[in-house]
């Protein structure tokens, strides 16, 4: 049962950077347009250097 | 949405207090892409794909200035960065490139912005992080963890749960203190008490070394009603910022002339009765006023019906909402804002919206059985088993369990899920709705009133019986009818193009406003008195050649399209069809003829035209208007529901429950159908979430709920009246 003194925590501090991530995308505005992010690997443009903005 | 006074029953409705105070919060946050002042915001309905993104953005790119542009391809909206710039070049450059477009009010939309949806969804993530990890620890305490372990794992999931409580479920306790501090109820009351209640009592066996913590509950409640709170949210997003986008297509400003004859566009708001202002061919008049000089042919059909324009000269009042279309005229104000004609109709619209008989959603009607009885259950239990066994611990712990399974997870998502997915059909299908109850109101239709200029038909003239003239004489009245923007004229010259005839070679053209189009040689296309021909019953212009006795040319209306389809398909579902217009009664004839209808009414003014609506109302009927003119717009909210096209007046479009963009006439029967469906699904679900409580009710009364039982009530009934919500697709 020792285990469990690492296991859970542990699993929590996985979880939280889970967490931390999402809440870090939705700030960044990553799911204004989530039509558009698909359409937009389809297309060429930046695929050879990144956009200059 | 008059956020403040929101106070209802339907746990939807917090959303919208919430939405306005996260967009108060927010507000002070700066925008991705500089500040707003040197943003331009475009409307793309047309774009659609990825190559259309980046042929937007590389087309923005090349106009001078710009810095940066970005497509939304969600929203359909294009962001510019372009300090300094005016938006006519981008439009151009857009237009150029193969897409419409269109400039938006940026400060309009600046409050549809989505600061709600993102709150929502930080609690959401939030509350289903927390309930993973104290399932997890659950599913432990189930499988018969005991002792101490059990103790440790009630005491994590409490330091879980406790603070994720306090954050998520935030939304819910402050749409309870508010009802709660006006003495009412809503759904919201019941959810808060079975959380706090759960929380607490949860808290308390833990210290106690109790069997029993529902803290798994209690986050998995809050995660579901967030999820029924985010789509709802959503939703009611997207209406809005298409009804911000409809009304901020409509910049209204005049050109003022001062004394020394200059002209300066200013803003209507800056206008005083008694001012000079000019109005150039296709401007929509902003004020009530006598024209000082000119003259010109005037477009009533937004406020009248009329569907040909009347000759209107100095000394004529002419009225806001009305379209000049040849002839520049300067006018003296006589009226502005409320006190003119189209202030008057506002009124008339007013009282309509007061007299319509107060619609109950069905998630009120819910929630109106459904909150006391559940604390009714939850006291009855309380008393019943202290009075039965004595022990407070106990009694609590049953009332809890009471609260928690009768706790509306599947009534919170019941309307929200099906109402996401029945909108997002409609929209695809091109009918965008506006209102919240609108499908349920939709669902009850039994009566379609058709308006017909700019509704049934599509306004625009068309020519008849040009194979008899000519080739010579149809190419002068191309000539002619190009020369003028008259809408007879307009369409006569579209006609003759489209039979590849070209114009002739006339000299010296020009309009005279109020009577037609003069050319060398003796031409003139216009008025039968002026061109001395003689008059022909219904719409028709006159071309004199020069040579020869003038002729007369008719015009029809064109349907729009799948009109005659529409008609066809509500009378074979057996719902009634009416038309009823401004127009005169031998235009109105020979277009009802055509669509189908036999049941028509001309030359109803506006008052008339509500009238007939609430007469019917009176009769048991429940009516759908369907119209697009100021004419309309009391009729428009007199009916139980209305839909107007997106060509229709603002004033139209915002009294409206929803919006036929692009589509066909025939997405309103659809649109009926799908609504039908909808309420049907609706019902059905709030019968799955009673069908659960009347297992989970006498289960939990008899003290056998664990928190096991609980969870997975909970858990099923969510995802029954999902999928059933999906069904709908």
């Amino acid at each position: 049962m020792s285990v469990l003194a690492i296991l859970i925590p542990v699993s929590l501090f996985l979880g939280g950077i889970g967490l931390l991530a999402f809440v870090w995308a939705v700030r960044g505005r990553q799911f204004d347009d989530p039509e558009g992010d698909a359409a937009r690997m389809l297309s060429d443009d930046w695929d050879d250097r990144p956009r200059p903005d | 949405m008059s956020g403040g006074v929101a106070i209802s029953a339907c746990p939807a409705c917090a959303a919208a207090p919430l939405a306005t105070e996260t967009a108060r919060r927010g507000a002070g946050r700066g925008a991705l892409m500089g500040d707003a002042d040197s943003q331009i915001l475009l409307a793309l309905p047309g774009i659609h794909c990825a190559a259309c993104i980046s042929t937007v953005e590389r087309a923005l790119g090349t106009v001078p200035g710009v810095r940066a542009a970005r497509v939304n391809l969600t929203l359909r909206r294009a962001t510019v960065e372009a300090p300094g710039l005016e938006a006519a070049p981008l439009v151009a450059a857009v237009e150029a490139a193969g897409y419409e477009a269109h400039e938006l009010d940026a400060a309009t939309l600046a409050r549809s912005e989505d600061t709600a949806g993102r709150d929502l969804l930080m609690r959401l993530a939030v509350a289903g992080f927390a309930m993973m990890n104290v399932m997890l620890l659950s599913v432990a305490v189930w499988s018969g963890a005991s002792d101490a372990t059990r103790d440790l794992f009630h005491w994590i999931s409490a330091a879980i749960a406790l603070p994720t409580l306090a954050f998520s479920a935030q939304p819910f306790f402050v749409s309870a203190v508010r009802v709660l501090r006006v003495g009412r109820l809503n759904m919201d009351v019941p959810i808060s008490l079975a959380l706090l209640l759960a929380a607490g009592m949860s808290l308390y066996e833990t210290t106690q070394h109790g069997a029993h913590a529902y803290f798994d509950a209690a986050l998995s409640l809050t995660f579901f009603l967030l999820a029924g709170r985010l789509l709802d949210a959503r939703m009611r997003r997207a209406a809005r910022s298409a009804a911000a986008e409809l009304s901020a297509l409509e910049v209204p400003r005049a050109r003022r002339v001062d004394a020394a004859g200059q002209e300066a566009l200013v803003a209507i708001a800056d206008l005083a009765p008694g001012d000079l202002i000019r109005v150039r061919p296709g401007d929509r008049l902003a004020a009530d006023g006598v024209i000082e000089s000119g003259t010109t042919d005037l477009d009533r059909a937004f406020l009248t019906g009329e569907s040909l324009p009347v000759a209107a000269g100095p000394g004529d009042a002419v009225h806001a909402g009305e379209v000049a279309l040849s002839g520049v005229v300067t006018l003296r104000i006589t009226a502005l804002g409320p006190d003119t004609a189209l202030g008057r109709i506002r009124d008339l619209v007013a009282r309509a919206e007061t007299a319509r008989m107060r619609y109950t959603p069905l998630a009120d009607r819910a929630a109106a059985i459904y909150a006391p009885a559940v604390h009714l259950l939850a006291a009855a239990a309380f008393l019943g088993w202290l009075w039965a066994s004595g022990d407070v611990r106990l009694s609590l712990n049953i009332a809890v369990a009471v609260l928690i399974i009768t706790c509306p997870c599947a009534l919170g998502l019941a309307v929200p899920a099906v109402a996401t997915a029945a909108t997002g059909r409609l929209y695809r299908h091109g009918l965008l709705v506006k209102s919240d109850t609108a499908l349920e109101r939709l669902a009850t239709i039994d009566t379609v009133i058709f308006d017909k200029t700019g509704t049934l038909t599509d306004g625009r003239p068309d020519p008849v019986g040009l194979d008899a003239l000519p080739a010579r004489d149809l190419g002068i009245a191309r000539a002619l009818a190009e020369a003028s923007s008259h809408p007879l004229a307009r369409a006569l010259g579209r006609a003759i193009a489209a039979r590849g005839i070209a114009p002739a070679e006339l000299g010296d053209l020009r309009e005279e406003p109020g009577r037609g189009v003069a050319g060398s040689g003796g031409a003139r296309l216009g008025r039968a008195d002026w061109v001395g021909a003689t008059r022909v019953d219904g719409t028709a212009t006159y071309l004199g050649t020069g040579h020869g006795a003038p002729v007369a040319i008719r015009f029809s209306e064109t349907l729009r399209p799948g009109a005659a389809e529409a008609v066809a398909t509500l009378r074979a579902r057996g719902v009634a069809v009416r038309l009823c217009s401004g127009d005169v009664a031998a235009a109105v004839a020979e277009v009802a003829a055509r669509a189908g209808i036999d049941d028509w009414e001309a030359g109803l003014d506006p008052e008339a035209k509500a009238a007939r609506v609430a007469d019917l109302t009176q009769a048991g009927r429940q009516v759908l208007m369907v119209g697009d003119g100021l004419n309309d717009t009391a009729a428009l909210a007199a009916a139980r529901a209305s839909i107007s096209p997106a060509s229709a007046l603002d004033a139209a479009r915002v009294v409206s429950d929803a919006v036929l963009i692009g589509g066909t006439l025939e997405e309103i029967p659809a649109a009926l159908a799908t609504a039908r469906s909808a309420t049907r699904r609706i019902v059905e679900n709030f019968g799955v979430a009673a069908a659960y409580n009347a297992v989970a009710i006498p289960v939990a009364l008899a003290g056998l709920a664990t928190p096991l039982a609980a969870a997975l009530a909970m858990s099923f009934s969510s995802i029954t009246v999902s999928i059933n919500a999906l069904r709908l697709r």
